[in-house]
């Protein structure tokens, strides 16, 4: 193996509150897949971000082919030949596919010369055998189709060095292949990637070296041959504590919860459920697969009585209690965790405390009709905090100030705290580390003793096939079909994911 | 060398306190080389304004009196704030309260002198606070942009107004003056020792009180944080921030409004076309500097005041034109902003360690 | 009759060409994801600065630059605070909305009552005989220059790499950034330049349509304007036809006050304002149905280390 001709020293960087990357070195050799391995939080899209001139390290140094460069800004180091897909995309919506591709190259004219751009595009994409029409707006596209042309901007520029940070969570396992094939081909032609990923199978598919991350440090560095699965996941997790605890079904026979035929459109007029049914049973955890942006969300809202359905009912323990959920009245009966957890989940300037009764200020517990109980808000936060085992800080501390896994405590305590029958939970694990997600896990599958319902809604098939009872796939806004998570495989699920009916 | 930008973590009280006083210093110094530009002695007129205003007795009465419609439009303008909704039309609500009180206290037939004020104060607010929800409701049936809207209509209240004192309200015996007649007597606060200070001050502080328990101490104002601080999680929590949009509209130009009363039953003692020297405007940034507080407008309000009486020195003394003080509460903001980024952010310049050449 | 309407029609054109010019500058400003509130203070600076050039020197050029020149350094400072320094770009907008009523007041007291020649009309030839459109072609120098600018400017975005690029800023300053385009430069430059165009506005007012100086003499065109950018959508053609729109409303109501009708001058004087919003709600609830063109990132600083 050649040398390495681009090498990372010492590269620390801290956030407010957070050292995200403490003395951290990485060299990429050309031609090689290198995978940079770590759980979420580990400082993965934080090094490729300093790599990729976005964040300004606070120390170490960036050595290209030997001599020190400074990569002070994004366009920096696309001129050096780093390019980045980000987990993100920094796409524009409403600029067509064309215009997002202009984007990337150097030597425009002054006065664009549309029509021959287009014809040199177009190659392009007919070279990567894809059907791409260029004058469409880019919120137009699949999240697949959105990622190639991520890629498709990287590609006309002279990138020596390709990073992709985490492209598969978006993919269904048969665009994830199409994408490796790619990468192959590329690696081959003599160019470098790095590919951030967590999933092993990937990783060992894909990797010439792995590079592990833990708590922003890098722990080791291995050549394809010399690890195993299981040898990187010691790795990447380490000796830390991982809560186990074995799955009990709390499932009833009796449904509690059901949609017929819902439809529903998302703010943009576009069709987001089509004919959708769905039955939850009491007591069980039903997990909801599919590839992002196949009406998750609008399924989670519907649910959670945030979005009317323009068609069909909802049933409540065999009620139809459509024209109700909407307008508030079974608020209360409704957990939800909501996808989007700091843009929805909190009001970030307010304490723990007031974010802690979010949900149930209005209940005689805490206010006598027109002022708040104080000390009741107060008591109430003491014993959940303690309960979730939340690390507030001092009391009256803003909930902006806490980490991702402890915002997601107070959410799930403040949710589980109006002891709902049914729970909504969406991607309740994004982000947080495996001792955060395993708690996480427990806390939902305990919460079925009760009888309680829990909708969970996640793109990582492991988590679902270890938490739920059942498994439902969506794809394009409808159901595919309903496994049974013993029973089935992740090719199985996979071939749901993209439209195919169960055989 | 080079510049090291990060976000602070927490920022210290005492730096807090100091900045927006840094920024006041900064703001007089910019204004004082404006003056020097038009030919005046910035520091004799800083000495005049300080003595107009703060210097007697009478000159503190002068302030209060200009204080006064500042914290009735800075409450109101606050309260809007704390919703995330710009409410930069207090000043047509102002006028708007002027005008439904003047109806009440000239053309409604009303005697009583227990049921006038009280008559003219509510008619006031409902006029002022329909003015405001205009722009409430178009926000939040339509998501029309509340800026704009209430200060479009800043302009349409003010040619009601004018409309009104030119034509069908003009006293027939004011020698063709634009304004009506004067107030009867019970239509009037009462004044305080020689002075202009009228019974108005104290409603606006009783006023301040009230809001400031309503917002920090009840499950309405528990709301309102909520829904100013992340709208999405209200929605969430179940909150309906549509009506809520519309209510607090209206209270806030409830609230303008009775600056409106205040001016034209306290000071003017009828209607006329300029009653207002923008105080509307001024409580934008009282209510900025604030901090959304109801005890912080009170506060901010009596340093407006004092700005108003030195401004209006200035006219007199040096023919100063009267939106000269827009001058001074432009470069005041202007700073304030600014000061933000540096309260926010730690600017530090290190030395960056010479990097040998590797090998 | 036809001499009713063309006089009508020229005078449409005569008062709505201020507003275009400020609503032109605040598209480019906006087009770059900067709000700018202070149009109506940019136009009270720009029509001080050429009053006040043009009276002392004789050379309307020299007072159309200085008005250009004034109201730029004015945008720089709303483009310091917002675009560096990441303030509030609502208060900002208002605070230089307060500084432009208060300085030029503050200047203009030496100049308050004097008169200029307004701008010379120049006939085109041939095209000036038409009937009714003829007016368009009797303008001055600065109604051409505001038309030759739509067409510039809709060239300019659709056509050229920085017009490309500004858009991009204004859509999503991540992606721009990322793409090597350096946002904070684009927006800085495209606040100031919008300034300097909406300043023409405000020299068009005191050098043409009416040539003296009062304080306040906008008397809330830049308001209007900042509403006719959502009505144009982000368009400069679009914003043609609005100003003009509102320029009808301005010539009908004044010539209902020629005419003496029994309305009152200060109910017909409130008309372009419940135009104006009538037409911002029209054009909001167009936004809402989906025809969005607004930029995305409107209002929103960018600031390149920010977690999402």
């Amino acid at each position: 193996m050649s040398e390495s001709f681009l090498r990372l020293e010492g590269i620390t960087k801290t956030f407010p509150g957070v050292k995200a990357l403490d003395d951290v070195s990485l060299d990429v050799r050309p031609g090689e897949i290198l995978t940079l391995l770590g759980e979420n939080g580990a400082g993965k899209s934080t090094l490729m971000s300093v790599l990729s001139g976005l964040y300004a390290p606070d120390s170490g140094r960036i050595l290209l082919d030997g001599k020190p460069v400074q990569l002070a800004s994004p366009a920096d180091a696309l001129s050096k030949g780093i390019g980045m897909v980000h987990q993100h995309f920094m796409l524009v919506p409403n600029h067509s596919v064309l215009d997002n591709i202009l984007l990337a190259i150097d030597n425009l004219t002054f006065k664009l010369d549309r029509a021959a751009l287009k014809t040199r595009v177009a190659a392009i994409v007919s070279d990567l055998g894809l059907d791409l029409n260029l004058d469409t707006p880019v919120w137009k596209l699949s999240i697949g189709q959105q990622q190639w042309i991520e890629i498709i901007k990287l590609l006309v520029r002279d990138t020596r060095l390709l990073i992709l940070d985490e492209p598969t969570a978006v993919l269904t396992p048969q665009e994830a292949n199409k994408l490796f094939d790619f990468l192959k081909k590329l690696r081959a032609k003599g160019s470098s990637i790095i590919f951030i990923s967590h999933k092993m199978r990937e990783v060992m598919e894909l990797s010439n070296r792995v590079t592990v991350l833990k708590k922003g440090r890098s722990v080791a560095t291995v050549t394809a041959g010399d690890y195993d699965t299981s040898k990187l996941a010691r790795l990447m997790i380490g000796e830390d504590e991982v809560p186990t605890w074995s799955k009990v079904s709390h499932a009833q026979p009796n449904v509690l919860v059901s949609v017929h035929g819902i439809e529903a459109n998302n703010e943009r007029g576009t069709r987001e459920l089509d004919d959708f049914y769905l039955d939850i049973y009491a007591g069980e955890v039903l997990g909801v697969a599919g590839v992002a942006g196949n009406g998750q969300k609008a399924l989670g809202e519907v649910l959670a009585g945030l979005r009317k359905p323009i068609n069909g009912n909802i049933r409540l323990r065999s009620v139809d209690v459509t024209k109700d959920w909407g307008n508030g009245k079974h608020f209360s009966i409704i957990g939800h965790v909501p996808e989007d957890r700091k843009a929805q989940g909190i009001a970030p300037d307010l304490t723990v405390d007031e974010n802690l009764v979010l949900k149930s200020y209005k209940a005689p517990e805490f206010c006598n009709f027109i002022f708040q109980k104080n000390k009741a808000i107060r008591d109430n936060a003491k014993v959940q905090v303690e309960r979730y085992d939340i690390k507030a800080g001092p009391s009256g501390a803003k909930v902006r100030v806490l980490s991702g896994g402890n915002i997601q405590k107070v959410i799930i305590a403040r949710e589980l705290g109006i002891k709902p029958e049914l729970l909504i939970a969406l991607y309740p694990t994004r982000g947080l580390d495996i001792g955060a997600a395993g708690f996480v896990h427990s806390v939902i599958a305990k919460a079925g003793e009760t009888g309680m319902g829990t909708l969970l809604i996640s793109e990582d098939l492991d988590e679902l096939l270890k938490v739920s009872d059942r498994i439902a796939v969506m794809f394009r806004g409808k159901l595919v079909g309903i496994v049974d998570p013993t029973k089935t495989t992740r090719e199985q699920i996979g071939l749901m994911m993209a439209g195919e009916a169960p055989v | 060398m080079k510049l090291l930008i990060q976000k602070r973590q927490s920022q210290s009280a005492l730096f807090n306190l100091m900045t927006p006083l840094l920024c006041l210093v900064l703001a007089l110094i910019v204004v004082a080389l404006f003056l020097v530009m038009a030919g005046v002695n910035p520091f004799a007129a800083y000495r005049d304004v300080g003595i107009e205003a703060l210097g007697s007795a009478y000159g503190l009465s002068e302030t209060l009196v200009q204080a006064t419609p500042l914290i009735f439009t800075g409450l109101g303008v606050m309260l809007a704030f704390r919703m995330q909704l710009w409410n930069i039309g207090a000043e047509g609500q102002l006028y708007m309260g002027a005008l439904g009180a003047t109806w009440v206290a000239l053309f409604s037939g009303i005697t009583s002198t227990w049921l006038m004020i009280p008559m003219m104060m509510i008619m006031a607010m409902i006029l002022g606070g329909i003015w405001a929800a205009i722009a409430g409701a178009l926000k939040a049936r339509y998501r029309v942009n509340e800026v704009i809207i209430t200060l479009l209509l800043n302009y349409i209240a003010a040619g009601i107004v004018k409309y009104l004192v030119y034509g069908g309200w003009r006293d027939p015996k004011g020698y063709g003056f634009p304004q009506t007649a004067d107030f009867p007597p019970n239509a009037i606060l009462s004044t305080y020792f020689d002075t202009r200070l009228h019974s108005g001050f104290w409603i606006s502080l009783v006023l301040a009180a009230i809001l400031w328990v309503f917002t920090e101490k009840t499950v309405w104002g528990y709301e309102l944080r909520v829904i100013g601080n992340n709208p999405r999680a209200a929605q969430y929590a179940g909150m309906n921030i549509q009506s809520k949009t519309i209510f607090v509209m209206f209270l806030s130009g409830a609230l303008a409004a009775l600056a409106g009363f205040a001016q034209v039953s306290g000071v003017v003692t009828r209607l006329q076309d300029n009653i207002s020297p923008g105080y509307g405007f001024t409580a934008v940034i009282v209510a900025w500097l604030a901090r959304r507080s109801a005890a912080g407008v009170v506060i901010v309000s009596f340093f407006f005041g004092i700005v108003y009486v030195g401004g209006d020195a200035l006219k007199i003394t040096y023919k100063l034109p009267e939106s000269f003080i827009n001058v001074f509460q432009g470069m005041l903001l202007f700073f304030l902003l600014a000061s933000e980024y540096f309260v926010n952010h730690r600017i530090t310049l290190v030395r960056e360690p010479k990097t040998p050449v590797a090998v | 009759m036809i001499d009713l309407i063309e006089t009508i029609f020229d005078t449409t054109i005569r008062a709505g060409t201020p507003i275009l010019f400020g609503t032109l500058g605040a598209i480019i400003c906006e087009r770059s994801g900067v709000i700018n509130l202070g149009v109506e203070g940019l136009m009270l600076i720009g029509a001080l600065a050429g009053f006040a050039v043009t009276s002392m020197t004789g050379s309307f050029t020299a007072g159309v630059l200085a008005a250009i020149f004034f109201t730029m350094i004015a945008g720089m400072l709303h483009a310091l605070i917002t675009v560096y320094l990441k303030g509030n770009q609502i208060v900002s907008g208002l605070a230089l909305a307060m500084l432009g009523v208060g300085v030029s007041a503050l200047f203009g007291r030496s100049f308050v009552g004097k008169g200029l020649d307004g701008l010379s009309r120049i006939e085109i030839p041939l095209l000036s005989k038409i009937p009714i459109f003829g007016a368009m072609f009797r303008q001055d120098i600065l109604v051409y220059l505001s038309v030759i600018l739509v067409v510039l400017i809709a060239l300019f975005f659709s056509r050229t790499r920085w017009g490309l690029y500004l858009r991009t800023v204004g859509e999503n300053p991540g992606a721009a950034d990322t793409s090597g385009i350096p946002v904070t430069r684009y927006r800085f430059w495209a606040v100031a330049l919008g300034a300097g165009i909406s300043g023409i506005g405000g020299a068009y007012m005191s050098l043409a349509y009416t040539p003296f100086w009062v304080e306040n003499m906008t008397a809330g065109r830049g308001w209007i304007a900042v509403s006719l950018v959502i009505f144009s959508m982000w368009s400069a053609p679009r914003a043609l036809f609005g100003a003009y729109l509102f320029g009808g409303i301005n010539a009908a109501q004044l010539q209902l006050q020629a005419h003496g009708t029994s309305v009152s001058p200060y109910l017909l004087t409130m008309l372009p304002y419940l135009f104006t919003i009538g037409v911002l709600i029209w054009s909001t609830r167009r936004l809402e149905k989906g025809a969005s063109n607004e930029p995305a990132s409107l209002g929103l600083p960018y600031d390149r280390e920010d977690r999402k």
